[in-house]
């Protein structure tokens, strides 16, 4: 194996999974503090506004990560995948450029106003800066999915006579049918990320018995959205993602499920460790038929093994694929039961004094982020030995005058500057929870308001 | 046609990078110096902090546009100046940090840790650029693949084999940092007042000096480094609009300087900087990145460019695009027009 190569692999690995734990957050909390601002707007209520601003400060916090996380990402396209990006940039360079001018500017633009623009705006312009910033991050989203779901199913071009990638449909990149339903199952798992960090802080205030009334107002907001995305995650999103990866990468799926032949009503391991070596699962616990019943709806339909396709065309690491899909999955099903309970008690209006289920939602606040590292994980160790499936391989995309010793030393580099990034960053947002919402004066200042500068 | 159309594109999207950007780096290269107790340097910041980050997008957007419409050029560039870029991203993640964090925490310690952080990463961001367009005149070893690596340094001549910094890079390197902090300097006397504002004209008028100089001797340097600069100007005579801009910008600098308008003599300097650039630009047109070793080899507008289809419907979102982004721009620095006040500290 090529070193080169791999620590071209992991640095790309580490540096995306990094930029991703700041990007979940803020695609969940970009829509929950608009919810929290339309409640004020509705009801008049200066509650919510407080509310709503103490998570703008959580945001801002985690938005300069996720900001400063960002800017390698879209060099090392370049950097790191020089061959790739030679290949691929005359297409997937289009909703990159997108990216930055329809959604970055928008974000970066608003961000300023949201945080210290509230006396300049009034109400109505406040409240629209909190739509800007959603949308702004939302749609950033789409357009960095869309990038991927080329990568996962190239649609929209044609092979030139020397094998080029020609675009050829720009619309068919951007509104590929991967990239619809693989944005609506990330945006779902960064709704998941936000509701449970939420509802995590309002369980924490209400067993320290501190900001009790904030802390109700988090739950219910909190439960309510978790409850919803919860479900969504597993149907219809996480459904139609799988009926994707049956359709169009069928390796993939008899990967990620370790099923090693091929046959009718095949099984769904719930637990058991894959023996890649011999082509068994050990320790099985199954359910007759349901892979069949999942990919295409009939209990006895025939599912490809991996028997079904050569040997060089497998996944290179079936064993970490198989345990981040079923990783995903199992936190899926158990982010399912807890949300589902604390809604139904919330309901009965029993929840705030439900102190098991307080420490249960306190405590799963982290799961999130391990479920949304897993599922990509799952699609991008899936992927693989493809960098673009079908087209091009992965050892044929990275930097071929790039040496191992260089790659590694920035991987390093990467590596230490990122420790201490989190560091400072969880740090800083605890000292935002223990302080606690209220007792802020409006943030604003006579002539030039600067965000996070000097307040 | 389509494809030198892209090329002015992303010139001109570079160039208003190093405009916007290049006054919040110079603000924070002379930070330490114009500004001494905490209140003068969150004077400093807030005269930034709005619009940084709109900044730094310009280098997303540009970089973007540069990745779809010329792949091979942005693919040659990268992996071949892997290093550098590296360190600048580094800088840019510690500015940012530094920007951001400083004022959520107030002691003696925190603050003055954070100034220095900003303070020297924007500084040596402003020579790693400088340097990276020197290496840009001087061309680099491309192979027949288009493709290419350059260590740190070799032996610092800009001969066959050289690295990212040589003489002349560094020489381009230092001219960046001095026009930065001239600019940056008069943004500061622009948006303050007082001590700050004083300390800030005195450090614009100093810089002005060395910006005169190296304007000179880095012109010089160049000629002599790459020929295809003299051959430019010989063929299209018209080019010498971009010097002569440069030439009246800076002589701008200095009169408005003196009579202490500093809107007037920020808003030269920025006509300076797109001067110089263009200049430059114009002048190795059509070449995105010489070769230094065999000039055939050069990567041009021609064969580092995008097949004709994704250009052109690169123009349908490009234009409503950026002039979306251009309204955001005018909103939010009319919004944040004016000098800066720092009040009491809300907690
Ligand atoms: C909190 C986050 C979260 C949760 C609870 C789930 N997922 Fe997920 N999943 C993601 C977060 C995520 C993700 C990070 O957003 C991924 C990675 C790439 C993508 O499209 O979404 C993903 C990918 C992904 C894929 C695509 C794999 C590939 O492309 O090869 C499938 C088939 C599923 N998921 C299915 C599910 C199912 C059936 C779930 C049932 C509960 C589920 N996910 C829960
Ligand atoms: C949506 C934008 C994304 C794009 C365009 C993208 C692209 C890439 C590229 C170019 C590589 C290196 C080549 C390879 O090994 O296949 C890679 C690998 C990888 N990416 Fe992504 N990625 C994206 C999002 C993510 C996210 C958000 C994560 C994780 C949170 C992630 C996790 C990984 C992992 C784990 C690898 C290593 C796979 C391996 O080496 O086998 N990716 N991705
Ligand atoms: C692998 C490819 C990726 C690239 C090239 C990339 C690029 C970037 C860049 C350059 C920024 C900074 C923008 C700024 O300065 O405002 C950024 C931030 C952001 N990115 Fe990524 N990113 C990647 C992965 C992802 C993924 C997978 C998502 C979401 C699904 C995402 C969503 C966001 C969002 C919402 C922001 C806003 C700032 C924040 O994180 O809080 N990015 N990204």
């Amino acid at each position: 194996m090529d070193t080169a190569l791999d620590i071209h692999r992991l640095h790309f690995a580490f540096t995306v999974t990094f930029h991703y734990l700041f990007v979940q957050l803020t695609l969940g909390l970009a829509l929950l503090i608009f919810i929290l601002k339309t409640l004020f707007l509705k009801t008049g209520d200066e509650h919510y506004n407080e509310a709503a601003r103490f998570w703008a400060k959580i945001f801002a916090v985690n938005f300069a990560l996720g900001v400063v996380t960002g800017i390698p990402m879209e060099f090392q396209f370049g950097t790191n995948w020089s061959r790739f990006s030679k290949a691929a940039g005359g297409v997937i360079g289009h909703t990159l450029a997108m990216e930055g001018l329809y959604a970055f500017f928008l974000e970066s633009s608003f961000l300023g106003l949201l945080l210290f623009g509230e006396k300049i705006l009034g109400r109505v312009g406040h409240w629209l800066a909190a739509m800007a910033v959603w949308i702004g991050s939302w749609l950033s989203g789409y357009l960095i999915v869309a990038t991927n779901a080329w990568m996962q199913r190239p649609t929209g071009y044609r092979l030139g006579e020397n094998g080029e990638i020609l675009l050829d449909s720009w619309w068919s990149l951007v509104f590929n049918d991967w990239a619809f339903w693989q944005y609506a199952h990330t945006i779902t798992g960064g709704v998941i990320t936000g509701a449970f960090v939420m509802s995590g802080v309002g369980a924490l205030y209400l067993l320290l018995k501190k900001h009790e009334d904030f802390g109700r107002t988090f739950l219910r907001v909190g439960v309510t959205a978790g409850v919803i995305a919860s479900i969504v995650a597993l149907f219809p999103t996480g459904d139609q993602q799988g009926m994707l990866v049956a359709r169009h990468q069928p390796a993939t799926l008899a990967a990620m499920e370790a099923h090693f032949t091929t046959g009718e009503a095949a099984p769904m391991f719930i637990l058991g460790q894959p023996d890649v070596e011999r082509r068994r699962i050990d320790n099985p616990f199954l359910v007759p038929g349901m892979l069949s019943f999942i990919t295409s709806k009939r209990w006895d339909a025939e599912v490809k093994g991996l028997d079904a396709f050569p040997q060089d065309q497998w996944p290179t690491n079936i064993p970490l694929l198989y345990y981040a899909f079923h990783i995903m999955v199992g936190l899926g099903t158990i982010f399912i039961a807890i949300m589902v309970l604390s809604f139904i008690q919330l309901r009965r209006g029993r929840l705030f004094e439900t102190k098991p289920l307080l420490w249960i939602l306190l405590l799963a606040a982290p799961l999130p982020y391990v479920a949304n590292t897993a599922g990509w994980m799952t699609s991008e160790l899936g992927r693989q030995p493809w960098l673009i499936y079908g087209l091009m391989r992965t050892q044929e995309g990275s930097s071929a005058h790039v040496s191992s010793g260089n790659a590694m030393f920035t991987l390093l580099g990467f590596m230490g500057m990122y420790t201490l990034l989190l560091m400072l960053g969880l740090f800083m947002i605890w000292r935002e929870i223990e302080h606690g919402p209220g007792g802020h004066a409006v943030q604003q200042a006579p002539a030039a308001p600067a965000p996070a500068v000097g307040d | 046609m389509l494809p030198a159309l892209w090329f002015w594109i992303v010139a001109v999207m570079i160039a208003l990078y190093v405009v916007l950007d290049g006054f919040d780096l110079g603000a924070g290269a002379v930070h330490l110096a114009v500004a001494k107790t905490d209140e003068e340097r969150r004077m400093v910041l807030k005269s930034i902090g709005p619009v940084w980050d709109g900044n730094e997008v310009w280098l997303l957007a540009g970089g973007g546009t540069l990745y779809f419409a010329f792949p091979q050029l942005y693919a040659s560039s990268f992996s071949g100046f892997y290093l550098p870029l590296m360190m600048v991203l580094w800088l840019l993640i510690l500015r940012g940090t530094s920007v951001e964090f400083r004022s959520h925490i107030r002691n003696a310690v925190w603050r003055p840790m954070w100034d220095v952080i900003f303070c020297i990463a924007s500084t040596l961001l402003a020579v790693f650029f400088g340097a990276a367009l020197g290496n840009v005149v001087r061309g680099v070893p491309l192979n027949k693949d288009g493709e290419f690596f350059l260590p740190l340094w070799t032996n610092f001549q800009p001969g066959p084999e050289p690295g990212i910094l040589d003489w002349y890079t560094v020489l381009v390197g230092v001219f960046a940092l001095l026009t930065l902090v001239q600019h940056g300097a008069l943004w500061v006397a622009h948006k303050t007042e007082n001590a700050v504002q004083q300390r800030a004209r005195r450090i614009a008028r100093l810089a002005w000096y060395g910006v005169a100089l190296l304007t000179v001797v880095v012109t010089i340097a160049s000629f002599r480094i790459q020929p295809k600069l003299a051959e430019s100007f010989a063929n299209w005579p018209a080019g010498y609009v971009f010097p002569a801009l440069a030439v009246a910008a800076l002589a701008s600098v200095y009169v408005f300087g003196r009579r202490q308008e500093d809107g007037k003599a920020f808003l030269a300097s920025a006509l300076y900087i797109v001067g110089m650039l263009t200049s430059v630009v114009f002048g190795v047109f059509p070449m995105v990145l010489p070769a230094n070793t065999d000039p055939s080899l050069s990567l041009t507008i021609y064969n580092a460019s995008a097949p004709e289809y994704g250009l052109r419907v690169g123009l349908w979102w490009y234009i409503p695009g950026i002039l979306i982004a251009a309204g955001y721009f005018w909103f939010l620095y009319r919004r944040f027009a004016g000098k800066v006040q720092v009040e009491a500290e809300g907690y």
